[in-house]
């Protein structure tokens, strides 16, 4: 299994055109620690300096931090910086189980479920941007053939929405509906993502949403990944025997040594990178820049 | 009982349990001396007691929002002067069940936002609770202040055929409706005063006092614990029982943006600063609480809440998250629960449901759907409650469809046939469909529930459903005290008249700017009607037409009366009208139910005018009346603290600004004013007989000019207006002597000049009256820098909206 190890850089800056005389800005920007992933070094800078700033982990096991500033600005920076180790798992030759069954065991019981399935069981209901809806049932019908594993059906549905989906940068915001992205079939990451899980929800099965990042520079002789100047997200599925399996659709890719993990939820309201609320602040521009260098090219594990 | 009795009329539903009458037709002594009561009276006192319940209702202002209603906001609400009575002996098996009730939800909580014991055991599905909108994911592990998941519960009983109660639902956010069930015994006590008494019917006071007492005592030391109730705001459905609520407890009544967080403190912005706030009763829903880590599709609640109340730094009723016992699909697994959480069986049943998530009960709901009624179990979904009994084969096979495609999201329930209740009409008594609300509050020692609470009725004799948004009405209910029960202390919910510096920013802006509203109506309408009594050839009438453009009561391209009556126009007379409308919404929680009306009919005046096509200065006529009605309510109907004087500071600086304005644009320009002109300011000021009392001839510019800047007796003069702001400023400085005093200077400044140099045609009399004009125009503007200034000062924590971004 080869580790790669990466340092990022994701500055996101506010620029408003009057003053933001108070916020509270909820912060995942953080990277999780997770079977594929260690978290090297980590730091957050922050101008100006927030009046009160707190960590804290949510109740996804995210790591967060809240910042509270109390006094007027017009320009909010916040840089976060990590040096993380992935390890790529995409080649290991995963086995799991007809999608019914996973269905069947992600309904009530009367029977202890168990942790993992319980934990499981969160991620397949509705949440804040993802609806069950028979539409996104009956779109994704065909990868869901009688028998079939839940693995060969995420992959099938993973390659669907990346062959019939256009990427298109700026068209949709965090405020359009799935179901418009599913008639239009453009968007970004996120509307990938969240179309996937809707998808999968609506029958029955346990998807969550996974932000994070993606390695810019390709590998030599390797194509870039599309969304590596920006923060990324995938998807991650409940396939029992396997575990939890991580799909990128919007690359039509398992997410591997590529992809770094910062944090997971339901869907994008539970890991928004920065989001907050503040009182003033007129008009804004957001700029985000991400970079993603890996360090001394790829590594072999011991 | 006697023929001509008043319940002769009233007949049985035999398919109903009967709360008046037994099953042989006598009436159930409980209601005995009721109906013995009723008929000894004459028909004239029934009447008059029946009118008295009315009157009450609208003299109070209890209302009732109906979101549907074209009609408008507010709704009468609706009581029917009959009371429900339950025995002592009855009454104590609801309220033993009601209070073992809370004490189940309240651990349930601490179970689903801690360990999750029970989704673990198998024993609650994950579905009902993770797909739940108002299942809080932020709020799991948190500690509520007190220890409490469920401060204030109110479950909904209806009665079986058999006479046996049944809990129907249950309300965990934060129950509406004991404000009205206070309001019902303080109304229906009026119409029957002795009987209340002769009877021992118990008092709901106590439990006011508990609330209260409850929401206080919880918080850590501090001399003197603020209390809030927090609103989403007067277009709430029940925004009246917020505000009552309020004053019966002695809590402020605040909308999230009077609520700020610093550090991991809550703190109401007061006009005397930051006020810390250690209590909140809340009547928004969980979710929209905190738009910071919550819903952030909204900017109701406060940023930053949920912090606090993680720090254990506020005790909120209920706490966030409660909201996910609101479904229909936890009444069939509250008796498991109940047996694993604190092995007991519940005292009182719900009724039969059936949660469509488990393969027999589905299979169950399916075969016997004509008995049932089809429930969405989250609060979200699109799907009204279906009869089953009401639908045809097709429709029937849709809802089969639907509960198959995702069987977890329905909840079946047997349909209840509620008891059935006397109720006055206009062909006297008949019957009525009934349900009750009980509420229990949480004590030290356990819950305890209000005896009695808030019975609702059905909007004919043959609904089965009770529910204010769809028509019906309510009731008063007496519950009888048992024979061996000790005496209640009516105990007025702690009146603590709220201090001054309670008052939110918010509602002292909304009462500055009512006052200035109002004024600046009345300087319009006055401007207009003074106007359109002058003859168009009259050589005021130029000057006059210039003014109404000026002061936007001319819009471009009309004549004056079409002017007047053009709700297009952001700076005319009908825009101002509604402004005032706004502001006095928004600080309606400080206004007494007449202010409040006269205000609604100032406009419903207007409007009738507006549609009537009536004669503009007949219209102009009945405003200006109005108008001059709401100072009456400022002298004479307003607790006089800092928002009072907010107001008359308001209403005073809008005439300064008005009238300095007036007369100066018109002192600088060359030419003295005409006599018309002069006669024209007066009657625009209303000074016209105070001129002629005054000076003999016609109007000269010097003794007018006298009269209207320079009197002090004159209360609608500059001079008058200005030595009441003066003694309004000293009051609000209280020593603050970084408060500048400009404004004072420059009314000062007028005194310096001799109106004697004002009167004539020459160059000279000309310079003195620009030199003047340039002291008004000077006043004017300090006008509106005080008013700047005082915003600052005192309004600067409203800062504006809240904005929600992500990045």
């Amino acid at each position: 299994m080869s580790t790669v190890a990466y340092r990022v850089t994701h500055q996101t800056v506010y620029a408003y055109s009057g003053d933001v005389v108070h916020s509270h800005q909820l912060l995942h920007l953080a990277p999780r620690e997770t079977e594929r992933q260690t978290c090297v070094a980590h730091t957050i800078s922050i101008d100006p300096p927030p009046t009160h700033s707190a960590v804290d982990v949510d109740s996804f096991g995210n790591p967060i931090t809240r910042l509270e500033f109390d006094r007027p600005h017009q320009r909010l920076d916040v840089t976060t910086e990590m040096s993380v180790e992935v390890r790529g798992n995409a080649d290991r030759v995963l086995k799991s189980e007809p999608w019914e069954r996973v269905r069947t065991q992600l309904m009530y019981s009367g029977r202890p479920p168990g942790a993992e399935r319980l934990e499981a069981m969160r991620y397949r209901a509705e949440s804040p941007h993802v609806r069950i809806k028979q539409l996104f049932t009956d779109y994704a019908a065909g990868c869901f053939p009688a028998g079939r594993s839940v693995i060969d059906c995420a992959d099938s549905l993973m390659h669907k929405l990346h062959d019939e989906m256009t990427y298109a940068p700026g068209e949709t915001s965090v405020s359009t509906s799935l179901l418009e992205v599913l008639d239009k079939k453009r968007g970004v990451c996120q509307d990938y993502a969240h179309l996937m899980i809707a998808c999968l929800r609506s029958r029955g099965l346990a998807a969550r949403y996974v932000s994070g990042y993606l390695r810019t520079v390709p590998p030599a002789g390797q194509k870039a990944l599309v969304g590596a100047d920006a923060s990324h997200a995938w998807v991650s599925v409940w396939c029992p025997l396997a575990g939890w399996v991580e799909f990128d659709p919007t690359n039509g890719v398992r997410a591997d040594k590529d992809h770094i993990t910062v944090a997971w939820g339901r869907d994008f309201s539970d890991v928004s990178p920065l989001r907050g609320v503040i009182v003033g602040g007129g008009q804004h521009q957001l700029s985000v820049r991400v970079t993603v260098t890996p360090l001394d090219g790829p590594m072999t594990a011991e | 009982m006697p023929s001509a009795s008043l319940i002769a009329p009233y007949t049985p539903d035999a398919t109903r349990y009967d709360e008046l009458l037994n099953s042989d037709g006598s009436v159930r002594a409980h209601w005995r001396p009721l109906i013995e009561r009723l008929d000894a009276s004459t028909p004239d006192a029934l009447r008059r007691g029946v009118e008295l319940a009315r009157r009450l209702i609208v003299e109070n202002g209890v209302t009732y929002n109906v979101y549907a209603d074209p009609q408008g906001r507010d709704r009468p609400w609706q009581l029917d002067t009959l009371p429900l009575i339950l025995p002592a002996e009855e009454w104590q098996v609801i309220a033993a069940g009601v209070a073992q009730r809370a004490r189940l939800l309240d651990s349930l909580l601490a179970d689903l936002y801690g360990p999750q014991r029970l989704l673990a055991e198998g024993i609650v599905p994950p579905e009902i609770v993770f797909g739940h909108p108002n299942f809080l994911w932020p709020c799991r592990g948190l500690n509520p202040a007190g220890g409490r998941w469920l401060q204030v519960y109110a479950a909904d009983l209806a009665r079986a055929p058999n006479g046996q109660w049944w809990i129907l639902g249950d309300r965990t956010q934060t129950p509406s409706g004991p404000g009205y069930a206070l309001e019902n015994r303080r109304i229906v006590s009026r119409v029957f005063p002795q009987l209340i008494d002769d009877l021992r019917v118990r008092s709901a006071s106590p439990f006011f006092a508990a609330l209260r007492e409850q929401m206080l005592s919880q918080v850590e030391d501090d001399e003197s614990p603020l209390a809030v109730v927090l609103t989403p705001g007067p277009f709430n459905e029940t925004y009246f029982e917020h505000a009552y609520l309020a004053r019966q407890l002695g809590f402020a009544l605040v909308e999230g943006a009077d609520l700020t967080v610093r550090g991991d403190t809550l703190y109401l912005k007061t006009f005397a600063g930051l006020r810390r706030v250690h209590a909140v009763l809340r009547r928004l829903d969980d979710d929209f609480c905190d738009p910071a880590e919550l819903r952030s599709d909204s900017a109701l609640g406060v940023p930053g809440l949920l912090q606090v109340v993680r720090k254990g730094r506020v005790v909120l009723a209920n706490p966030l998250g409660s909201g996910v016992l609101e479904s229909a699909s936890w009444l069939g697994f509250l008796p498991p629960i109940a047996d694993w959480l604190n092995s007991e069986s519940l005292a009182l049943p719900s009724v039969a449901t059936w949660w469509c998530g488990e393969r027999p009960a589905l299979e169950h709901v399916i075969t016997n759907l004509e008995k049932l009624v089809i429930k969405p179990v989250f609060p979200n979904q699109k799907f009204e409650p279906v009869f089953g009994s009401s639908l045809d084969r097709k429709a029937k096979a849709a809802v089969v469809e639907r509960l198959r495609a995702r069987p977890y999201a329905y909840v079946a329930q047997e349909r209840v046939s509620l008891s059935q209740s006397p109720v006055w009409g206009a062909s006297g008594v008949t019957g009525r469909a009934l349900a009750i609300r009980v509420y229990a509050v949480a004590t030290p020692n356990g819950f305890q529930v209000m005896p009695g609470g808030l019975a609702r009725i059905a909007g004919d004799s043959a609904a089965d459903v009770v529910s204010n948004q769809r028509g019906g009405g309510s009731k008063d209910v007496w519950v009888i005290a048992a024979d061996d029960a000790a005496e209640e202390i009516d105990t007025v919910a702690g009146r603590r008249r709220q201090r001054s510096e309670d008052l939110p920013s918010r509602l002292v802006e909304n009462l500055f700017w009512m006052g200035r509203y109002a004024i600046r109506c009345d300087d319009k309408a006055r401007l207009a009607r003074a106007t359109l009594a002058l003859d168009t050839r009259s050589d005021a009438w130029k000057h006059a037409m210039n003014s109404c453009a000026q002061f936007g009561v001319l819009a471009e391209k009309l004549d004056l009366p079409a002017s007047l009556f053009d709700v297009g126009n952001a700076n005319g007379l009908a825009a101002d009208l509604r402004r005032l409308e706004w502001s006095a919404t928004q600080a309606r929680s400080r206004l007494s139910a007449e202010h409040w009306r006269a205000i609604g009919v100032l406009q419903r005046q207007y409007h009738e005018s507006v549609s009537s096509r009536s004669d503009a200065r007949e219209a102009l006529d009945r405003l200006v009346l109005s108008l001059s009605g709401l100072a009456g309510f400022a002298l004479d109907d307003m607790t006089q603290d800092d928002g009072w004087r907010m107001l008359l500071l308001g209403r005073r600086l809008e005439r300064v600004q008005f009238l300095a304005t007036l007369l100066g644009m018109r002192l600088s320009v060359a030419t003295a004013p005409s006599r018309s002109e002069l006669e024209w300011w007066l009657d625009i000021v209303g000074s016209t007989v105070a001129y002629r009392t005054r000076n003999l001839d016609r109007p000269r510019v010097a003794p007018v000019l006298h009269l209207l800047i320079r009197d002090v007796q004159n209360p609608r003069g500059i001079g008058f207006q200005c030595e009441k702001i003066r003694f309004i400023l000293e009051q609000l400085r209280a020593g603050d002597a970084t408060f500048d005093d400009s404004f004072e200077r420059a009314a000062a400044d007028l005194d310096e000049t001799d109106f004697g140099v004002l009167e004539g045609v020459g160059y000279t009399a000309a310079g003195a009256r620009q030199a003047f004009a340039q002291r008004l125009i000077a006043l004017a503007d300090a006008a509106t820098q005080l008013s700047d200034r005082l915003s600052m000062r005192h309004f600067s924590h409203t800062e504006g909206d809240l904005q929600v971004v992500a990045a």
